[in-house]
């Protein structure tokens, strides 16, 4: 069995779709995730308890089942309650979501790393609360934050191959595609095995940089 | 099955694949352990063409998605000659992935244990594989025993992706109930219901397991 690189450039055009896809649900998805996982991190710290039940259930929720079952509830159970949603929406929105109660946690653990005293001290100080937080938890919860995040980052752009299963046009869902028109096996999945090889290790490689500047001043 | 026979059958079908879930993720993180501690012992070790070999599989095993490996080892596999049933390919899928994640969990393990224990199981004549054994191993494991819990409960999760090369888990059982009744909300949020309690079970067992496992360890009234 040779390696057919004819096959991989006539299928090009579809497979470069497919990439953009990949990377657009990921970008997508991870700031879904990071904005509404702060969000629910900053509510559960501002301490209102009527809240904090209501987002615990949501976070054991996302995070206690498999993303495939939550992407199956929200693209064929949807249509059943009036909300038709095509598979890229529903698999940018289902990622963004699933990313969130697990976002929410690490940085839930950003905030409690803080000693009390200094929010007390700024306060004193005079300092709103926007500047508490931008100012003062924002800058050293960054260094506790950014490796996790960095593993989750990378554990979502991995998890946008489960789209390929609602059916969303991504490289995955592409190379599966191409496999089933032209019984060739191994170029396709040599391919793919390989780009998602190559591009979570430039993320991690990234990540690291990020985590030294960021920690830069604990040096 | 005479207790079963009270409830509708189509929830038999959720129960019966939700054990399928069960024992797909159980041997495959039972297997994916063995080969941990073979990747992890390779990967600590002193010859540099082993530590490579070893960095390489975790690398490769982490980077690349679980969907596209179990693709691989199901559609691949059979093109050169080995023709596995769809078990077998899910739990050989799940454990080379999650043995990646758990060599790393046992790397950080062994990494805890003082370098003067390994030296003195030498001074006192234990060869390298009774040290390895009866000293660090069982270390090793009681330090990665958290995250190895937590690793068993993604496992689990992840184990929803076998549905796609044939297995019928809990996540096809439910994709098959759907087919036939069209009520996929009902459905999927019960399948999701079944994982999310075998989840809050497996940590409740993970909490329990780490303080049986910390008895001896940690503060103590002076």
């Amino acid at each position: 069995m040779s390696f057919d690189y004819g096959l991989l450039i006539k299928y090009a055009p579809q497979l470069l779709e497919g990439f953009k896809l990949t990377l657009l649900t990921w970008l997508g998805g991870s700031a879904i995730a990071v904005v509404l996982g702060f969000a629910l991190a900053c509510v559960l710290a501002g301490g209102n308890g009527a809240l904090r039940a209501p987002i615990r259930c949501y976070v054991e929720f996302f995070r206690g089942t498999p993303l495939l079952v939550q992407l199956f509830v929200a693209y064929y159970g949807g249509p059943n309650i009036g909300i038709t949603l095509d598979a890229v929406t529903v698999g940018v929105f289902g990622l963004g979501f699933y990313g969130a109660a697990y976002f929410a946690e690490i940085f839930r653990a950003g905030f409690a790393s803080i000693p009390r005293g200094q929010i007390d001290a700024a306060r004193s100080f005079g300092i709103p609360r926007w500047g508490r937080v931008y100012y003062i938890i924002l800058p050293q919860m960054l260094v506790l934050v950014v490796p996790p995040g960095i593993t989750l980052l990378v554990i979502l752009l991995k998890d946008t191959a489960i789209l390929s299963i609602i059916t969303v046009p991504e490289l995955t869902f592409e190379v599966t595609g191409m496999t089933i028109e032209t019984f060739a096996f191994v170029e396709p999945f040599a391919v793919l095995a390989v780009f998602y090889w190559l591009v979570t290790e430039l993320v991690s490689y990234l990540g690291r940089r990020a985590e030294l500047r960021l920690g830069a001043y604990l040096r | 099955m005479a207790h079963m026979y009270h409830l509708p059958p189509t929830v038999t079908i959720l129960l019966i694949g939700a054990a399928t879930t069960l024992a797909v993720s159980i041997i495959g993180n039972a297997l994916g352990l063995i080969i941990a501690i073979a990747i992890c012992v390779m990967r600590l070790s002193l010859n540099r063409a082993m530590r490579l070999a070893g960095a390489a599989y975790v690398s490769f095993f982490r980077g690349v998605p679980l969907l596209v490996q179990l693709l691989i080892i199901y559609y691949f596999l059979p093109t050169i000659g080995f023709d596995l049933p769809p078990f077998f390919a899910a739990v050989i899928g799940l454990g080379l992935c999650t043995a990646a994640y758990q060599a790393e969990n046992l790397r950080g393990g062994f990494l805890i244990i003082p370098s003067g224990q390994a030296e003195a199981a030498r001074a006192f004549g234990y060869t390298r594989g009774q040290t390895l054994r009866r000293i660090l191993i069982p270390q090793a494991l009681r330090a990665a025993a958290p995250a190895l819990i937590n690793e068993m409960i993604l496992i689990l999760k992840a184990s929803s992706l076998v549905s796609v090369v044939g297995v019928a888990d809990l996540t096809r059982e439910a994709q098959n109930i759907v087919a036939r009744d069209l009520q996929p909300i009902k459905w999927y949020l019960f399948a999701a219901l079944i994982y999310l309690v075998i989840n809050l079970i497996l940590a409740r067992l993970g909490v329990s397991v780490e303080k049986r496992l910390n008895v001896g360890y940690g503060a103590t009234a002076i």
